[in-house]
């Protein structure tokens, strides 16, 4: 019927031939580039990869705000900011290495599938030097993870698992936000204060890696203190309403409940917890407390009235004092119109670090900027003195325990610093038990 | 000879050969569109392959699972597992993944396939879920949770031996790594050949050449009869039970390599690839291509996977840099209405088109190029030379 002397057998073995003999020269991969995505132009992108939707939306907005005024100051426009109060004098406002920052964005969805996915994008398709963002640690190790394999550096954002610096440490990571273990650490002493340490505590807990170390790290430093942990009850991460949680926790004896929810949970569980009156409650003959052991600005202001006297850790504040937060306050204020968040300080910082980091080192490939980075000293960024421990890429700097204020003057003062709790306090050694288990391996620059 | 079930075999073998050529031609093809780019062009071809499964229980049968997205994490999980364990060469983890997920399908089908219809869509719907729910927090051990299943430094990797200390291994076809790639530079565009997506692409035509052969055969005639008449079939001696049931497991083992190839290409496995989104996105696949036709489901494949990972970055400074040449006034203006529709908003847009489509085209976009196909080859054409027009008519039961 037709003149094809092609069988369909022939043509699948044409076709899988044809597939073999496009795939061979991939073995001879590019090797013009001394690392992945060498920046050859004029310019140099970087990779904002930040949850729009999900429930730390919110931080992520915030996030990107101070990306792109970390990408402005890099680029001379604006004050300046933190750049100015940064102990290392080496940015000039010239861009990084003389090349201007362009950036591309992307959403995390608060997923680990759609982060990689968009990780990856920014890395194959625009080039991408370096990536950071994520405002889930669960999503920081996935992206985490991907950088390492792909040759790239990953400046992870508001990420407080231990693990994102523990088991799942990677050497092209780097943290500067700080951890579960420093919030219990720092948390700790102040509640004992408080409250006695003759405490029954109950936790619900964020069912991912940030949530089961954190729950961890709590539950550890309250214990030693005298503390019982009750029961601890695991939350899904996309739950909205924990009514059906908390019902439980008023029969279970317990007198003080600890939420290791972050962002929209948080609120969420507050807001119940608050309804159904556990904060006017009397158990065990006190009152009954409520713990929030991760808190930010954003939250507070999500849960309204209801932080009010409610304890927790922060990682920075922009009610601050020193020279860096000002600075950085300021320039984000005259912006944005309002303060920043940690999420946004944390990420300006990482922002601000690596562009200094590869201006140390001369040049972008991810093993000289890991170089510059490893066992870094630097002050001038709204924390204090802080260093950048080689072992395990993770920063070291004092710990703000926070309070939920009882009379707030504006709709951003909603937090008042209890206590700053001093670096040495929180440090503990790299082979710590809750940080065992990985290795940071090699840096890996691709290509 | 013609006709609307069976076209001859001269059309079918130049089905197949533009296929090939397209499928392989995809990083040149689409590398103006700012596609080609190697994780897109692996997501065409592995959700290509999720959607021609599918099609073949829903376009044949007209039974619309809603749950299959089950059988994508299945297939990911034992993927990703055997990754784990025994060796970084995708092929074991190919293997395990659509075993496992066949054997999952042959379990749930056996137990929705006793109803149909809405019902059957509900109980698949339950099903998908309750995996879900069950990989997202009671399995913990086997699925890490919301962390997601990831291969570790410490893995045993029995068959690998040794790998260099504190470095991941990659997932690997015989030693070639999936992520090897060539790039070409051409007319001004960086081309990227991929290995591993080539890998997909292989296995997506061989996918399609086998639906194909499914569509042809007796036994596909049998799954369109019990999609325009089950009863009529009951009444008359037949008992179709075994027939769905086959269509569901093959579409389930499909699912399951689209999800190994997923896992191959990055070993992570996360509970969120079985959420009912996930099942929602593989019906609009299938529904925006065109139910019932060969070439449709991929065509649906590409098109979401397209605005998922192109529109969606799409940022304001993207937007400022299209209307730049408009006087400043005009371009913020154009900014802000545009604005809503991309980034963030691409379901939105995604959402309009996928109604267009539906009320204008039920058919899909196969029914789409078939209308103009027959405008421009108008008068000898018969209405029924293409299979598109028959699916549309008898929606699904």
């Amino acid at each position: 019927m037709s003149d094809f002397k092609l069988s369909r057998r022939g043509l699948l073995k044409t076709g899988a031939v044809a597939g073999a003999g496009l795939a061979t020269p991939m073995f001879f991969t590019s090797a013009a580039r001394a690392y992945t995505n060498e920046p050859t132009g004029s310019t140099v992108t970087l990779g904002f990869n930040v949850p729009q939707s999900g429930p730390y939306a919110d931080e992520g907005a915030d996030e990107l705000r101070a990306y792109q005024l970390a990408v402005k100051h890099l680029n001379g426009e604006g004050d300046g900011g933190m750049m100015n109060t940064f102990s290392s004098k080496e940015l000039k406002g010239n861009g990084i290495l003389g090349k201007k920052v362009e950036y591309v964005t992307g959403d995390t969805q608060t997923k680990s599938d759609a982060a990689r996915a968009s990780a990856k994008s920014m890395i194959e398709k625009d080039g991408a030097v370096m990536i950071t963002g994520g405002s889930s640690s669960g999503v920081a190790i996935a992206v985490q993870g991907l950088c390492q394999e792909a040759g790239v550096i990953f400046m992870a954002g508001l990420t407080h698992s231990n693990d994102t610096t523990g088991k799942d440490k990677k050497a092209n990571g780097f943290r500067h936000f700080f951890n579960g273990y420093m919030s219990g650490a720092a948390l700790a002493p102040v509640l004992a204060n408080r409250y006695g340490t003759d405490r029954k505590a109950y936790h619900l807990t964020a069912d991912y890696t940030w949530g089961w170390t954190q729950q961890e790290s709590i539950a550890a430093a309250t214990e030693a203190l005298g503390w019982e942990t009750v029961n601890n009850v695991l939350t899904p991460l996309t739950a909205t309403d924990f009514s059906s949680y908390i019902a439980p926790v008023l029969n279970s004896g317990a007198d003080v409940l600890v939420l290791n929810h972050y962002g929209g949970n948080m609120v969420n569980s507050l807001t119940n917890a608050v309804q159904f009156g556990l904060k006017d409650k009397q158990v065990n003959g006190k009152n009954f407390e409520i713990v929030v052991p991760l808190y930010s600005r954003l939250m507070a202001r999500g849960a309204g009235e209801n932080v009010k006297g409610i304890l927790g850790s922060t990682n920075w504040h922009w009610s601050l004092q020193d020279e860096g937060s000002q600075a950085f306050v300021k320039s984000f204020g005259q912006e944005y119109g309002f303060p920043p968040s940690q999420a946004a300080h944390t990420v300006y910082c990482q922002t601000l670090l690596y562009a200094d980091a590869c201006e140390r080192a001369g040049t972008f490939n991810p093993c000289g900027v890991a170089e510059a980075l490893e066992g870094f000293d630097f002050d001038g960024l709204g924390n204090g003195p802080t260093h950048y421990r080689a072992e395990d890429h993770q920063c070291f700097k004092d710990v703000l325990v926070v309070q939920g204020k009882e009379n707030p003057t504006s709709e951003f003062d909603l937090l008042e610093v209890v206590e700053v709790t001093p670096r040495a306090q929180v440090e503990y050694a790299p082979d710590h038990p809750m940080f065992a288990g990985g290795a940071l391996g090699e840096c890996n620059p691709g290509a | 000879m013609t006709n609307a079930i069976f076209p001859s075999k001269a059309n079918d073998r130049l089905l197949m050969i533009f296929f090939i050529i397209v499928v392989l031609a995809g990083p040149i093809i689409l590398a103006p569109f700012g596609a080609g780019y190697p994780d897109l062009l692996q997501r065409f071809a592995i959700f290509g392959i999720f959607a021609i499964g599918f099609n073949i229980l829903f376009g044949l049968t007209g039974y619309l699972s809603f749950g299959h997205a089950a059988f994508l994490g299945v297939g990911s999980y034992s993927a990703v597992w055997m990754l784990k364990l025994l060796s970084m060469n995708v092929i074991p983890a190919i293997i395990l993944g659509v075993v496992i997920s066949g054997l999952f399908a042959l379990v749930i089908g056996y137990v929705s396939l006793r109803r149909s219809g809405i019902y059957f869509s509900i109980l698949t719907l339950a099903f998908a879920q309750m995996s879900y729910n069950l990989a997202y927090s009671v399995f913990t051990p086997i699925t890490n949770g919301e962390t997601g299943l990831q291969i570790l430094l410490d893995d045993p990797r029995v068959l690998d031996g040794g790998t260099k200390p504190g470095e991941l291994p990659l997932t690997n076809l015989f030693g070639i790594p999936m992520n090897a790639t060539q790039k070409v530079e051409f007319l001004g565009m960086t081309l990227q050949f991929n290995f591993g997506f080539y890998f997909c692409a292989v296995i997506l035509i061989l996918a399609f050449y086998l639906s194909l052969r499914i569509f042809r055969s007796p036994f596909g005639l049998m799954l369109r009869a019990v999609k325009t008449n089950q009863n009529r079939l009951n009444y008359t001696g037949v008992n179709t039970r075994p027939y769905t049931l086959a269509a569901f497991v093959i579409s389930g083992m499909y699912a399951g390599l689209a999800g190994s190839l997923l896992a191959s290409m990055d070993p992570l496995a996360g509970a969120e690839r079985m959420q009912w989104t996930a099942s929602g996105e593989v019906v609009l696949m299938v529904i925006l291509g065109g139910a019932g036709t060969l070439l449709g489901p991929v065509l649906g494949a590409g098109f979401i996977k397209y605005f998922e990972n192109i529109f969606s970055k799409i940022n304001d400074n993207v937007l400022h840099s299209w209307f730049a040449f408009m006087p400043d006034g005009l371009e913020n203006v154009m900014v802000t209405l545009v604005h809503p529709f991309v980034g963030k908003g691409w379901h939105l847009t995604l959402g309009l088109l996928f109604m267009a489509i539906v009320i204008f085209l039920p058919g899909g976009l196969m029914e789409g190029f078939n209308r103009i196909w027959r405008k421009i080859t108008s008068k000898r054409e018969t209405a029924t030379s293409d299979t598109s027009s028959d699916a549309a008519s008898t929606p699904a039961e």
